[in-house]
């Protein structure tokens, strides 16, 4: 059978074709071969030698997703993953697999060089396997990116919904950057989570750092209010921009039932105002 | 038959709903409620409804149909405890419970149901109050 | 292509039965890992439904589906009866419109708290209302 010629020159050559190997994989690499530790390439590598050979002695050169593959496939995804939170690029990670499919062939010619049908019969069969597997580090790799992206968003989600408490019974919510649905529903939620957890009746929304509204955020900052209304709490929203109060009235927004301010001060004070509180300046300042 | 207990406290009538309404227990609940407060004069009935995972437009209708009654018999409903998540379903859905007022918790429903029927406060605050 | 994991059926008939339809609907929706404003999304969209099916179409079936649609999670809710049918669907879905004693939001209530919305309804022969919200 063919393929069992490569695989029993990949094991007894295993030193010559590792360090082939990963002198073609560092030669790849255009920066940063550094971060990697060579010591840790070459066990790595020296395993997925072993767990490759292991694999391809028992099965299926054709289908990558079977058990027989699955020590060969969890390596792989092992380095991936970690290549795409160090931030390599998808092609530098992929070189690996076909860093090594470039040190058999070399291996396979100076043994078949005289045999060239054996050459590029043993040739077309790694070839295929050694493909698919890079093929899975590309899919590994933007899987691991997906994730980091999906986390930082998150994270910037959390971060950029602060809920602050002003006074006792008072909330501030100071919205900064672009409001997407996606982002107001967070909003809202901790909003309304904040007002019960505080036990507060007033919140204030400050809009001052959102760059625009349209209808749909105008209708999220209503759905907003009638939620917290609903729940026994009154809002405020402040810092409303001359342009941004031009938009409103021009998309014919209506906001008459939402208490509205220019500043924050300005709801501040409104918001002490309700809860029958005030401030008073005891003697000079 | 089961019913939801209603409790007097002061002035007020305080029903705690906890159980997944069906139809009989809320129309059993708005004649027992009505019976009530013209049985014992009640100024306020204060519905706490912090244990209810959702409200749709039934119940939305039964609190509606309760404030309405009661204010015809000279007495406001305060809903109290709604919790976030029922009230962003129910403002998705369109249900704006007018003419229902609306507190936190029991205790700034009644605070409220004080400042409505000008009852005096039971106690003052630390901060200077303009009243 | 959407797959069906896992489903329930519950024949919805009374008041009492809307209850058990909801908590079947809330037990689904947990274990799909839906947070706790998309359950409330749910369950209340179910009630709606269900309670419309009670009122107008003289009960029916509810089937209760955990679908996967390439590997998105997702939870359907079907609504069949075989009562006198909607006679204008469009006036049906419009907000403030009611036949009976409503407030005339179970229907575009309803399509707003989830992501995928289907009516049909056939005079006399009944209505089938199916609703998705993915994980």
């Amino acid at each position: 059978m063919a393929k069992v010629n490569t695989i029993r020159l990949m094991a007894e050559k295993k030193d010559e074709l590792l360090q082939q190997w990963i002198e073609l994989h560092l030669a790849s690499l255009s920066l940063r071969k550094d971060i990697i530790g060579n010591e840790n390439l070459y066990r790595q590598s020296r395993d997925f030698i072993d767990a490759f050979v292991q694999a391809a002695e028992g099965a299926d050169f054709e289908d990558i997703n079977r058990v027989e593959w699955t020590t060969v496939r969890k390596i792989l995804a092992e380095i991936s993953t970690n290549r795409s939170r160090q931030g390599y690029s998808p092609s530098e990670t992929a070189s690996y697999v076909f860093t090594l499919k470039e040190a058999i062939i070399r291996l396979l010619q100076k043994e078949y060089g005289v045999q060239p049908d054996v050459l590029i019969q043993e040739t077309l069969t790694i070839s295929k396997i050694l493909d698919k597997l890079g093929l899975l580090t590309f899919e590994t790799y933007s899987k691991a990116r997906e994730e980091v992206i999906y986390r930082q968003q998150q994270e910037m989600l959390e971060l950029s919904t602060p809920v602050i408490q002003l006074w006792d019974g008072i909330l501030a919510l100071p919205l900064i950057g672009t409001l997407d649905s996606g982002r107001t529903q967070v909003v809202m939620e901790n909003l309304l989570r904040g007002i019960l957890s505080t036990n507060s009746d007033v919140a204030i929304l400050d809009i001052s750092g959102v760059p625009t509204v349209d209808t749909l955020v105008a209708q999220h900052i209503i759905k907003t209010v009638s939620a917290a209304r609903l729940m026994g709490a009154e809002c405020i929203i402040s810092g409303i921009r001359p342009e941004i109060a031009q938009t409103i009235v021009q998309l014919g927004v209506d906001l008459s039932m939402v208490k509205t301010r220019a500043t924050l001060a300005g709801a501040l004070k409104l918001a002490l105002d309700m809860r029958k509180l005030t401030i008073v300046q005891i003697g000079k300042a | 038959m089961e019913r939801i207990p209603i409790i007097k406290m002061g002035p007020f009538l305080l029903v705690t709903i906890q159980v997944d309404m069906h139809d009989r227990l809320v129309m059993a609940l708005q004649e027992d409620l009505t019976e009530m407060v013209s049985s014992n004069g009640a100024r306020g009935v204060l519905i706490n409804i912090s244990s209810l995972d959702m409200v749709d437009s039934y119940i939305g209708r039964m609190l509606g149909g309760i404030a309405s009654i009661t204010s015809l018999m000279d007495a406001y409903t305060v809903v109290v405890g709604m919790q976030p998540a029922v009230a962003i379903t129910m403002v998705e859905l369109g249900i704006s419970l007018q003419g229902v007022m609306t507190a936190l918790n029991v205790e700034k429903g009644m605070d409220l149901l004080r400042s409505k029927l000008k009852l005096a406060p039971e106690q003052d605050h630390e901060i200077d109050r303009e009243e | 292509m959407k797959l069906t994991v896992k489903s329930d059926s519950l024949v919805v008939k009374s008041p009492q039965e809307i209850i058990l339809a909801r908590q079947k609907v809330r037990e689904y929706a947990r274990s799909l890992g839906f947070n706790l404003v998309d359950q409330t999304k749910l369950i209340t969209a179910t009630s709606e439904l269900a309670r419309n099916m009670v009122e107008y179409g003289g009960g029916g079936i509810v089937v209760i589906e955990h679908i996967d649609d390439q590997g998105q999670k997702g939870l359907r809710v079907t609504f069949e009866d075989q009562g006198p049918g909607i006679a204008d669907l469009e006036m049906a879905m419009l907000d403030g419109f009611t036949t009976g004693n409503g407030l005339g939001h179970g229907l575009p209530g309803a399509k707003r708290l989830v992501n995928e919305f289907e009516i049909d309804s056939k005079i006399g022969l009944g209505t089938r209302v199916s609703i998705v919200r993915w994980a």
